[in-house]
């Protein structure tokens, strides 16, 4: 292992120890019970078979965002369109199938596929406009989220509502369009498999092929690529089909995977949590299950916190903000990493004058 | 017709300057912060967190003028946090504003539980509306008067900061700094221009800016907080200032023009024949169609001058 990937280690456990630090002190400060609380967070999940299972039914959809929004931000677009994509992924993946009639195996994977074409052409959307205008991306991204949720409500209160359920809610998929159970007393299903196959399939994209060497070289260093003669417009076009398929893919799964009806009516925030898991995965697909389990157990260690005591769960949307913030941050920790270099220097020159 | 005239009414206009009120804060947030060179998308975060602290402050100590000077201070800090973390750390500002505005949507949620014990809305704080304001002689003038007196004490307050900020940007030489700093930060430390300090100067203008804009949120939108009220005001202020061209006249004239598109969406609704959820989205679809065309009108005109020969 080098000195850079040390470093980042450090800085990492540094910036998690940190934020996890702070969270115990509001625990402390605002709890009645702080120490059971704080047992509850850290070590909740693992309780019984069932919570641990709902981390990695949790898992299931970061992934896929968070290899979407890495795609996403390859070629350093801005687009913030994964929620919008996974949003209107699940809608498109519910109304195959609660309409279309098609054998089993067949018609999940016409639901999800339909949803990815759905996420791509929402992601593809921001950039279109910056190609063809000049606006900016990111703007119209954080806007496009907005219409989408709204436009996935209408679709399903004026086209798929059912009427004999009192809330939000569609009608009721077909039976066909089950992805099944993978471990009894769980509701892990064949999602999860998916979604590791998208992230080793992202992982060979960008690093074994062409297209994914134009991605990354687009992303580096944009001047050089256009320089260099690649098409960059089409390139991050590209990427922008990709991260959105994934992310639309993703939102058909969730709905398929975990739910009978559609049922969101606001956005489920996983568009926003893919930035997270794409930071911490330091933009790589590899590290991508790490980060999402990751992001998963200190989620599902709050719910426990919340149900089993006085503090809640909204406390752990600080501490991830503030993991964000210290990573993101070049200069955080600067100094030890100029000591590192400092020692790792010196016992080389001692070295050579042995 | 009918539909028509509603629109064209006393009371329509009436609402489109109350609902353009937030946008404006937001929008002299954004100018601020990009005219000094940072992007500043934490906006949406900080009207979020001074929304629910108005509240709270206006029920605590049944004072508004309170709570207002708390919203504005709060809004500053948070600024001043920012620039910290972006200066200090060296961090991505769009990244650190998404996660200012993480912290800004869960954390509220948590401090609402913990003074009232609900994570929806903080009706059953007894929090103080802003109050709203004749203005003598003005508003004897027959449909003027109904149009421009009896408005909230905040959006007058946003109408006369935008001619200050006017005043500050153009003709002070802290504006000078300020503009000096976003243009370029090198020649502008080059002539012994602080520009650290500079910048937190426009960042806690800035949060307090956005922290009048949540205040209106709750003590004057509605008269309570609730979960996400803010919902992208921060983010249209963003694209207000970019199409206004990062002026305050131009920031304000399509503020205005938000403001509208909302109290349509507003007005529509009330009328059942179209759909609620597509006339939601009025807002949104003309923030992206707004600046679409703005940016391509921009780009024609460089182009055109390009053309021609002129360099600028």
């Amino acid at each position: 292992m080098n000195k850079d990937s040390k470093f980042e280690i450090l800085r990492l456990a540094s910036a998690i120890l940190i934020s996890i630090f702070i969270t115990f002190i509001v625990i402390f400060f605002v709890s009645e019970e702080p120490l059971r609380a704080i047992e509850k967070l850290m070590v909740g999940p693992l309780q019984s078979v069932r919570t641990f299972g709902n981390v990695i039914e949790l898992m299931t959809p970061l992934m896929f965002t968070g290899t979407g929004m890495l795609i996403l931000f390859s070629t350093k677009a801005f687009n913030l369109s994964a929620d919008g994509a996974f949003h209107l992924g699940g809608l498109a993946a519910a109304v195959v199938a609660i309409k279309a009639i098609l054998p089993m195996g067949i018609h999940p994977l016409v639901a999800i596929l339909f949803a990815g074409v759905v996420g791509a052409l929402i992601a593809l959307i921001p950039l279109l406009i910056k190609y063809k205008t000049g606006a900016n991306e990111f703007v119209v991204s954080l806007m496009l989220n907005y219409v989408c949720v709204l436009f996935a409500s209408f679709l399903v209160l004026y086209f798929f509502k059912d009427v004999s359920q009192g809330t939000f809610a569609s009608l009721p998929f077909q039976k066909t369009v089950s992805l099944g159970t993978l471990f009894p007393g769980t509701r892990i299903h064949a999602g999860f498999l998916v979604a590791i196959l998208v992230v080793i399939l992202a992982e060979l994209i960008l690093n074994r092929t062409t297209i994914g060497y134009k991605i990354r070289i687009t992303g580096d260093n944009g001047a050089y690529a256009k320089y260099a003669g690649f098409n960059t417009l089409k390139i991050i076009l590209i990427s922008q089909i990709i991260g959105g398929f994934i992310c639309g893919i993703g939102g058909g799964i969730e709905v398929l995977g975990m739910y009978s009806r559609f049922t969101w009516q606001k956005s489920m925030d996983f568009g926003w949590d893919g930035v997270i898991i794409s930071i911490l995965a330091k933009n790589r697909p590899k590290y991508i299950p790490i980060a999402a389990f990751f992001l998963a157990y200190l989620r599902m260690g709050a719910y426990v916190m919340a149900t089993a005591t006085d503090v809640q769960n909204e406390i752990i949307y600080v501490a991830q903000g503030i993991i964000i913030i210290l990573i993101i941050g070049e200069k955080f920790l600067g100094k030890v990493r100029e000591n590192m270099l400092y020692k790792a220097a010196k016992t080389k020159l001692e070295e050579e004058a042995v | 017709m009918e539909n028509f005239e509603m629109i064209l009414s006393a009371a329509f206009i009436y609402s489109v300057i109350r609902l353009t009120t937030p946008i404006i804060f937001a929008t002299l947030s954004a100018i601020i912060s990009s005219k000094c060179g940072v992007t500043n998308i934490a906006t949406e975060g900080m009207m979020l967190t001074t929304a629910l602290s108005s509240a709270i402050i206006s029920a605590k100590t049944q004072s508004v003028a309170m709570a207002l000077c708390s919203a504005a201070l709060i809004g500053a800090l948070i600024g001043g946090l920012f620039i910290l973390v972006t200066d200090k750390l060296k961090s991505n500002p769009v990244i650190t504003g998404l996660s200012f505005n993480t912290i800004a949507s869960g954390g509220t949620v948590f401090a609402l539980w913990l003074f009232t014990g609900d994570k929806g809305a903080s009706t059953s704080l007894n929090s103080l509306k802003a109050p709203q304001i004749e203005i003598p002689l003005l508003k004897e003038i027959p449909i003027l008067g109904e149009i421009l007196s009896n408005h909230n004490v905040l959006t007058y307050l946003a109408f006369v900061c935008v001619l200050l900020m006017s005043i500050l940007l153009y003709k002070t030489s802290l504006g000078l700094r300020i503009r000096a700093v976003g243009e370029n930060e090198e020649a502008a430390k080059s002539v012994g221009i602080h520009t650290t300090r500079i910048k937190v100067i426009s960042l806690l203008i800035s949060g307090a800016m956005s922290g009048l804009g949540g205040a209106f949120m709750s003590m004057g939108y509605l008269s309570w907080f609730s979960t996400n009220m803010v919902a992208g005001r921060g983010f249209i202020g963003l694209a207000a200032e970019a199409m206004g061209g990062g002026m305050p006249g131009g920031g304000l004239f399509m503020s205005l023009l938000f403001g509208f598109a909302d109290a349509l969406s507003n007005t529509l609704q009330t009328m059942v024949s179209i759909p609620a959820e597509l006339i939601q989205m009025i807002p949104y679809l003309s923030t992206i169609a707004g600046l679409a065309l703005i940016s391509w009108l921009t780009r024609r005109k460089i182009q055109k001058r390009k053309m021609s020969g002129k360099y600028v």
